[in-house]
């Protein structure tokens, strides 16, 4: 493992994902990646009386699931990262709480699944743990209640408003071989555009997004070309024409390679606003369909970013503005000998 | 000028703003459906039971409310506003709403910290306005 340029860790040794799983609510499922999920749940309460335990049930599942297709019992994991976007990363916390593993959580919005991710393959790499289980989720009404307004309220909202993803995603990260090899990440700064609005969070993160895509091409001396697609977490149909704008303004054009995970995890008429958001919706997308696809080969090499909007209700309305990070993480398919990162 | 130099005016170019001419349309004809179901309401009941008109309008007021609140409960009551706009907030029905969401999503706490608590959290500022504004408004037509 090595620092190259200002902010990428490249990692030379072989860093696989062991295995990862996803679990879902309604609205995902029926989807056009609804198949690509493991685990999916008729209502929005998944058999629970809470929401919030409801998004806990999601990410025990999650975290099962992926522990049992690596036939990996929790005893033998060394490390757990997650985060979520309840106040306390109170989900992460609970389900925590049932496993036997040391426990790091992490807090970066919707940009937890590659910051976990991230740090899992450093700690790994690092020689500090042999095997790492990541996991993050999110629920809409757990997340409209603290971030927004109650579910039943009825406030038109903007176009430019986002949908929060319900569902989960766990990812387990060690040494020894699996179907996919964690080959570079880069740690984004945190940017602050100075929007205040938190109905749209694209417009916010996009310039994060950008900053941190911008700087793994010149860390690495890599192009869009060098990718088979360039996905970001949750930019949604205003931020995902933003960052390519921003990036072009750079002399980057990804419009080639270039998707958003908010984008493709609801189909247009869901009437899902601008697309999907929250922790969740990078997490399935990467865990469930992108991962499916590298196995088909449709794919052979993903640059992962996802964006998070570090919103706090209090600063919103003291009136300040929305700070923004977006962490990205390289991911091959492991099948064939890894060909030199550029 | 470049998007990522004056970020903040430029970025304006890439929001959609919102579809204004609809939005009134829609809240002015929806809206106005409201007010004359309730109009209705209140001249039937006035006829009814012979009772005063103000008395009459309260009781309109009241079934429109409820309305609101069994539309909240049964989760319809956030798309119907979705569309209708301003609309929606005609005639105490988005106070109804506003206090009905509230309970409904705070009742996993309990009834005291939860319902009766966090009850006015949405509602509470329409309240305390609505009385500031009645008051004033009576100093001059009392």
């Amino acid at each position: 493992m090595k620092r190259v340029g200002k902010q990428t860790w490249v990692f030379d040794e072989d860093i696989y994902i062991r295995a990862a799983a996803t679990a879902v609510g309604p609205l995902e499922a029926d989807g056009p990646l609804g198949g690509y999920f493991d685990i999916w749940h008729r209502d929005l309460y998944c058999g629970e009386e809470t929401w919030e335990l409801a998004e806990r049930r999601l990410m025990s599942e999650a975290v099962a699931r992926c522990l049992q297709k690596a036939g990996v019992s929790a005893h033998d994991v060394d490390l757990f990262l997650a985060g979520d976007l309840l106040n306390q990363n109170a989900t992460s916390n609970y389900v925590a709480r049932e496993l036997p593993i040391p426990f790091l959580c992490l807090f970066g919005a919707c940009s937890t699944s590659m910051q976990t991710l991230a740090a899992a393959a450093a700690f790994v790499a690092g020689g500090l743990a042999d095997t790492a289980l990541v996991a993050t989720s999110s629920h809409n009404a757990t997340a409209e209640r603290q971030f927004r307004y109650p579910t039943e309220l009825g406030v038109q909202k903007p176009k430019t408003a986002t949908f929060t993803v319900t569902g989960a995603g766990a990812a387990l990260v060690g040494r020894t071989p699996g179907r996919w090899r964690i080959r570079a990440a880069t740690i984004g700064k945190v940017i602050d555009a100075g929007l205040t609005n938190p109905l749209d969070m694209g417009a916010a993160m996009a310039p994060a997004a950008a900053d941190t895509i911008e700087q793994h091409f010149r860390d690495l001396g890599t192009s869009p070309s060098d990718y088979d697609l360039i996905v970001t977490g949750d930019l949604s149909r205003v931020g995902s024409v933003i960052v390519r704008e921003l990036l072009a303004e750079s002399g980057y054009d990804i419009s080639d390679v270039y998707n958003d995970c908010g984008l493709m995890i609801y189909r247009p008429d869901q009437k899902v606003f601008a697309g999907g958001s929250g922790c969740a919706c990078s997490a399935v997308v990467t865990y469930g369909y992108l991962f499916h696809e590298l196995d088909r080969g449709t794919f052979h090499r993903l640059f992962v970013v996802a964006t998070g909007a570090l919103l706090s209700q209090t600063m919103v309305q003291q009136k300040q503005s929305i700070p923004a990070v977006a962490h990205g993480v390289v991911i091959e398919a492991a099948k064939q000998e890894p060909d030199s990162l550029p | 000028m470049g998007l990522k130099a004056n970020y903040l005016r430029e970025v304006k170019a890439f929001q959609p703003s919102p579809p204004y001419a609809a939005n009134a349309i829609k809240a002015f004809l929806v809206g106005g459906a409201l007010c004359t179901l309730a109009q209705w309401l209140a001249e039937w009941h006035s006829r009814l039971f012979a009772v005063s008109p103000f008395a009459a309008q309260l009781w309109a007021v009241t079934v429109m409310s409820g309305l609101a609140i069994v539309l909240t409960a049964a989760g319809k009551y956030d798309d119907f506003s979705q569309f209708a706009g301003a609309g929606a907030m005609m005639l105490m029905t988005g106070l109804a709403n506003a206090l009905a969401s509230a309970a409904i999503e705070h009742r996993s706490e309990g009834w005291t910290a939860g319902v009766a608590g966090q009850m006015l959290k949405a509602g509470g500022a329409t309240i305390l306005y609505g009385i500031i504004v009645a008051y004033v408004l009576g100093l001059f037509w009392p």
